[in-house]
């Protein structure tokens, strides 16, 4: 009976900076999408491979950022063991698995998963698993097809019929492929030995100088630092060794980089809970609310003491509403609204496309749509907070999504459209278009 | 006593509203802007109404008719075959301004004010010469014609047009009343009142100026229709307070039609003109607009600084600022937001408008 292991790459809190002024408040990987953080959604996907258990986050934040949240899963899933291996530098997506390859092989796994935290996918991991299996490769990368057009962002594969992958390039100038790598992969344990020689390859690197030994070119460089893509990957690809699962037709993914990209993410995360409910996963904030049985919410949907008054207003599916958040009668609410807890929705309030975080307050007859609003923040009356609809994989950067940093203040009557909003800031007057400090 | 009111042209700058209306007809504080005219001259005796337009609209007529018999005038239509400026109308109207001895006034169709004619009557009289003006003080007379007296007089010295220094505060406020000998100045012709007529009446001291108590605006245009709203409000709020609407979810000076509906939890006011047979629906707020004839407004929409023409709806959760003029049967969607948006009759408005446009 073999087993497997998995590695969620979470990064630091210097990487995050293109999700401000979210990550100001909240380590990214901890963002809550659809009701759950976002490596939540990875390890939920994870467990249902029978073969996992172990789940390791590798990452540099502080220690203490991850307590709570292993606790947490680690009480929903109990056969699995969670733990949190932290670089003390960033040492890139490889150096940090080549510098916990002890712990990764400990108990020897005979396959191991590596996922980047800034993603939202389906994750068809049970069937990349089974693919991964099939073939003789040792290590296999899950690819989507995406835009022609927008292929040049990412990591492109070319790939033989039989999925060999036959070149990789990270970011070409030029039309490669269209189809990418999402950042999600399946080792064998021997994949250490590709990364040894990557090291020692880099080692050997001297730095370029000129004729007076000044260096022109540092290319040795932390020789600790590899690039799980770049410097491992890339030199695999035509060895034979390298495989692609390409995702199917109903598959989703993307990339989880810039804070307004947390709203497509929560709107594909919100259809996918829609359709496929956790079967067995009973935490009650893991709900998502089905207008179609409307009649059912309170007693289906939420399991801790429902207050009575979320039954009743008006729900266009998929929403999430966590069973502490107060929702008034005459609200209306989605589609694609995920409602944190503690959050207070007053009367005629309509809200649609957007994430509303923990222990905000909506005063009455407004409205908020294509946004997010941060933690503890505070709408005034008839207020109006707004911004244009995000695409998954968007490289459009002119039309923005209204995001609200944490404890921020939306007086009565004004309107918010398309503004970045540090946290704490008191907003008094109409503003649109721009980034308040 | 006679009148002639200078109606003109078309009203372009009011539309989209002039497409459906002529601009006198068209309602300011739910009566027809002619009709704030009429009722005033009728009070002040006047029994004939000479409207100086250069089309003749039906729909006019009919309505016309109706104040005739409502206010016993009889309202003639003189209608300007080629544009005669702002003095031609009268020549062309001389049989019935000249018809007997008394005075006649004449006054600019876009001008709302508390119309004294009563008072500029006496004043006339009184002073024997052959007109008088109505005169306006204002903040910035650089952007008028402004009118100087000798000192210590009514009577008009000269006029100087938009002044770069200092000469005076008050403006010709469009409100004249003349002895009919005062004809014998105007030809047939295209002319000038302000800058050929008035001009030579000064210079023999044959007019003489009168201050207008109270507000004056030329509502001629959305920005200023809706100001001259307010003003008007304010106005009411001081004389007949009693018209105005009172109740815990009004703010300010709001006047509201006895067939309009309100629903729950809405906040309306200041400065706010609800028209006959117009729902609204519950926690929407309204702020300095107007809304005309059989409007629907739905549940938790947000208004201010707009005009809404009849039969329009609004839908819920949108949001309309920016002196919006919505023209006739126009539809905005569900959450939509508006800013200055200038929309043409019967329209159906469904995504975002940020920025000032004018939807055809």
């Amino acid at each position: 009976m073999s087993w497997t292991k998995a590695i969620i790459l979470v990064g630091g809190p210097s990487v995050g900076t293109r999700f401000r002024p979210l990550s100001l408040s909240l380590p990214k990987p901890l963002f809550p999408i659809a009701g759950e953080p976002i490596i939540r959604h990875h390890i939920d996907a994870l467990v249902k491979v029978d073969s996992i258990r172990e789940i390791l986050l590798v990452g540099f934040f502080e220690n203490e950022i991850f307590n709570r949240f292993l606790t947490e899963v680690q009480l929903s899933y109990p056969h699995v063991t969670f733990r949190y291996l932290r670089e003390y530098q960033s040492l890139g997506t490889g150096g940090g698995l080549y510098h916990f390859r002890d712990e990764i092989l400990s108990g020897n796994p005979d396959y191991f998963f590596v996922v980047h935290a800034d993603i939202a996918c389906s994750f068809p991991f049970n069937e990349f698993l089974q693919y991964h299996k099939s073939h003789k490769g040792s290590a296999t990368i899950m690819g989507t097809k995406v835009n022609k057009e927008d292929a040049n962002r990412y990591g492109c594969l070319v790939s033989s019929e039989t999925g060999v992958v036959t070149h990789y390039v990270e970011k070409p100038q030029s039309f490669v492929s269209d189809l990418i790598s999402c950042g999600v992969y399946l080792f064998d344990p021997c994949i250490f030995e590709e990364m040894r020689k990557s090291v020692l390859d880099r080692r050997s690197i001297r730095d370029e100088e000129d004729e007076y030994g000044n260096v022109i070119y540092k290319l040795s460089g932390n020789a600790d630092v590899v690039r799980l893509e770049q410097d491992i990957l890339r030199p695999m690809a035509s060895t034979g060794k390298l495989f692609v699962y390409t995702l199917k037709e109903n598959d989703f993914w993307m990339q989880i980089k810039t804070a307004e990209q947390a709203l497509p993410a929560n709107n594909l995360y919100l259809h996918h809970l829609h359709k496929q409910p956790k079967p067995g996963h009973t935490r009650s904030s893991s709900c998502v609310v089905d207008a179609s049985q409307n009649s059912n919410i309170p007693s289906v949907n939420y399991q801790i003491n429902t207050p009575s008054r979320n039954q009743n207003f008006e729900l266009v599916p998929p929403v999430y509403i966590h069973p502490t958040a107060l929702i008034h009668p005459t609200a209306k609410i989605g589609p694609n609204v995920s409602v944190g807890p503690r959050v207070i929705i007053e009367r005629g309030v309509r809200i649609k496309n957007a994430i509303i975080l923990d222990g905000t307050e909506i005063k009455n007859d407004s409205l908020v749509m294509n946004s997010i609003v941060g933690w503890d923040s505070k709408l005034g009356s008839w207020s109006r907070v707004q911004g244009e609809p995000v695409m998954p994989n968007q490289a459009d950067k002119s039309k923005n999504a209204s995001i609200l940093g944490k404890e921020c203040k939306v007086a009565d009557e004004i309107v918010i459209r398309s503004c970045l909003v540090l946290p704490h800031k008191e907003l008094k007057s109409s503003v649109h278009d721009e980034v308040v400090m | 006593m006679k009148a002639l009111i200078l109606v003109g042209g078309f009203g372009t700058r009011l539309r989209p509203l002039t497409l459906t209306l002529p601009k006198p007809l068209v309602e300011f504080a739910n009566k027809p802007m002619i009709l704030h005219q009429i009722e005033a001259l009728s009070k002040a005796g006047v029994k004939d109404i000479v409207l100086a337009v250069n089309y003749r609209p039906e729909v006019m007529v009919n309505f016309m008719k109706k104040y005739e018999e409502e206010f016993g005038v009889t309202i003639t239509f003189s209608v300007e075959n080629e544009p005669l400026g702002t003095a031609g109308p009268l020549a062309l109207a001389k049989d019935i301004l000249a018809k007997d001895d008394d005075p006649f006034f004449v006054l600019n169709s876009d001008v709302i004010c508390d119309f004294p004619f009563d008072y500029l009557a006496k004043f006339h009289k009184a002073h024997g010469a052959e007109g008088t003006i109505m005169v306006t003080k204002v903040e910035e007379p650089s952007k008028y014609g402004v009118v100087v007296c000798k000192p210590n007089s009514s009577i008009i010295d000269r006029f100087v047009e938009k002044p770069q220094i200092f000469v005076g505060n008050r403006i010709n406020a469009g409100i004249y009343i003349f002895n009919p000998s005062m004809l014998d100045r105007i030809e047939l012709r295209p002319t000038s009142i302000e800058k050929e007529i008035f001009p030579a009446m000064a210079a023999e001291d044959q007019l003489h100026c009168l201050d207008l108590e109270g507000f004056w605006m030329d509502v001629g245009q959305p920005k200023d229709y809706l100001t001259g709203m307010s003003l008007y409000l304010t106005s009411l709020a001081k004389k007949s307070p009693e018209k105005l609407a009172k109740a815990p979810y009004i703010v300010g000076n709001v006047l509201i039609d006895p067939s309009a509906k309100i629903g729950e939890g809405c906040k309306i006011g200041p400065n706010v003109v609800i028209g006959p047979n117009v729902v609204i629906g519950d926690g929407v707020r309204i702020v300095r607009s107007s809304i005309l004839e059989d409007v629907k407004i739905r549940d938790h929409s947000w208004i201010r600084e707009s005009i809404i023409a009849w039969h329009s709806t609004i839908g819920k959760w949108a949001r309309l600022e920016g002196v919006s003029v919505l023209g006739d049967d126009v539809h905005v969607m569900d959450e939509v937001y508006i800013n200055g948006g200038s929309i043409l009759p019967h329209k159906s408005i469904s995504s975002n408008i940020t920025e000032p446009k004018i939807v055809m």
